[in-house]
């Protein structure tokens, strides 16, 4: 983690504290992120793994999940809300079975390639959260 | 009979009737389902179909080694063990057992290798190999149609704990426990695949993934994989637990092995 990741984390937990867990308004990285790698992260099984559970509208994706949510549904939510259930879910839901995308500690019997990596960097949830916010 | 105690025993036996089925195991018997019951019909007719289930193919191999001599003693598990259909009748469905000597269940895979390495004096099968699976298969096949029974006494019940508490552990990078998606979510899909309930009812059996026969602890492997959580090598005390606990999850469920699974 370099030192601008870890400032963004303090400061997430920081404002997530003072929104009781529902919102992270700030971008993680200070930036605004690119909607169209968003969606490629989406995309992904092996980088996002939303298509595991969720369904979006990905006309050329044959397998999607039917356990949460369609994607789309994120368009009632706010920027800060879609950023709060990347970063972590389980603030909002503590029996969720989303994984906290930004989340490294805590973790039980993490296997050695990923221990201490969050599952997405906070560029990427960046990326992923402009992609969602377009969803409207 | 008191109004007060009237109600005692009502207030009794209607929590009797909610503990009751958990004790027999999470998912109640007339709700349990058998992986088989989520595949296509395709894959359920390759199943039953002796001739075109691809696992015949080990079974028959498992026979032949079951007859055939090794090791130093020069001995088959025959000559001990005469005619299996008579000998194996039901004993894959008890399994895993508690071994008196390692004073811990073994699953069926370690109790062939302890009669390789004991009684005919030949070096271990190592984990996954064609011998291996073929004479578990071989073994298992004679109990096709018969009931899971796995029977828990003060030795066993600490490993079937241990293997539970595994089960309803979050883990891996993904933070999922084993509950979360067999108990909580087997009537949804992953990407589009049917996540099932967890039965150990097939195995070993032929996964069109796999293209092969595997063994539970090969599935288990893959789903810890999957988790993003470490896992543990082939035959490790803590795949045992989790064996014993499914296998006891599934009492009275009809073994199908070899059962096919896409
Ligand atoms: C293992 C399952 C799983 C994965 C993987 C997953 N989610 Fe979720 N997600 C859920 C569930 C279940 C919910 C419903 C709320 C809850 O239970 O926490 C949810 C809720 C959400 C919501 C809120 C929806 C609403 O209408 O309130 C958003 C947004 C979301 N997920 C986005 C994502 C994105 C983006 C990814 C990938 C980067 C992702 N999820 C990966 C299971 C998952
Ligand atoms: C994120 C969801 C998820 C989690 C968590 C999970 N699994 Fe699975 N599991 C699956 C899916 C999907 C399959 C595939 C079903 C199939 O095709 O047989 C499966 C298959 C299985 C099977 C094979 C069932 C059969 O009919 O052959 C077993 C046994 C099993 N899992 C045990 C476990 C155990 C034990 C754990 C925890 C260490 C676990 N699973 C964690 C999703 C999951």
């Amino acid at each position: 983690m370099n030192w601008r990741e870890a400032c963004a984390i303090a400061f997430s937990i920081l404002v997530g504290n003072a929104f009781a867990g529902d919102s992270i308004p700030a971008s993680l990285t200070g930036a605004k992120g690119d909607p169209a790698r968003g969606r490629a992260i989406v995309a992904n099984r092996q980088v996002g793994l939303c298509l595991l559970c969720h369904s979006g509208p990905f006309p050329e994706e044959r397998f999607q999940g039917g356990l949460a949510p369609d994607l789309r549904s994120a368009a009632r939510l706010s920027e800060g809300q879609i950023r709060q259930r990347i970063v972590d879910s389980t603030k909002l839901n503590p029996q969720s079975i989303m994984p906290a995308y930004y989340r490294s500690e805590g973790l039980e019997r993490v296997a050695p390639a990923y221990r201490g990596k969050t599952i997405l960097s906070a560029e990427q949830i960046e990326d992923v959260v402009a992609y969602l916010t377009t969803l409207k | 009979m008191t109004a007060r105690a009237a109600r005692l025993f009502l207030a009794l036996s209607a929590a009797r009737l909610f503990v009751e089925p958990a004790a027999a195991g999470e998912v109640p018997l007339s709700e349990r389902r058998s992986g088989y019951e989520f595949m296509s019909r395709e894959t359920r007719a390759m199943q039953d179909d002796d001739t075109g289930n691809p696992g015949t193919l080990w079974v028959l191999d498992g026979e032949a080694l079951w007859k055939r001599k090794a090791g130093a003693s020069d001995r088959a598990c025959s000559d001990c063990h005469g005619d299996a259909r008579e000998s194996m009748k039901a004993v894959a469905a008890r399994y895993p057992a508690f071994d008196p000597a390692l004073r811990r269940p073994v699953n069926l895979e370690q109790r062939i290798n302890a009669c390789r390495v004991g009684r005919q004096k030949a070096p271990a099968l190592a984990y996954e190999s064609r011998d291996l699976l073929a004479l578990t298969a071989y073994v298992t096949r004679q109990s096709r149609g018969l009931p899971i029974n796995i029977t828990i006494d003060a030795r066993t019940r600490p490993f079937l704990e241990a293997g539970r508490e595994a089960f309803f552990r979050r883990q891996g990078q993904l933070n999922l426990a084993c509950a979360q998606c067999h108990d909580d979510h087997w009537s949804g899909k992953l990407a589009g695949s049917p996540i099932t309930q967890a039965h150990p009812t097939g195995y070993p059996l032929y996964r069109l993934e796999w293209q092969g026969l595997g063994s539970l602890e090969r599935r288990l492997r893959g789903c810890l994989t999957g988790l993003r959580a470490e896992s543990y090598p082939y035959g490790a005390p803590e795949l045992v637990d989790l064996e014993l606990y499914l296998m006891w999850r599934a009492n009275g469920m009809r073994m199908e092995t070899p059962a096919v699974r896409p």
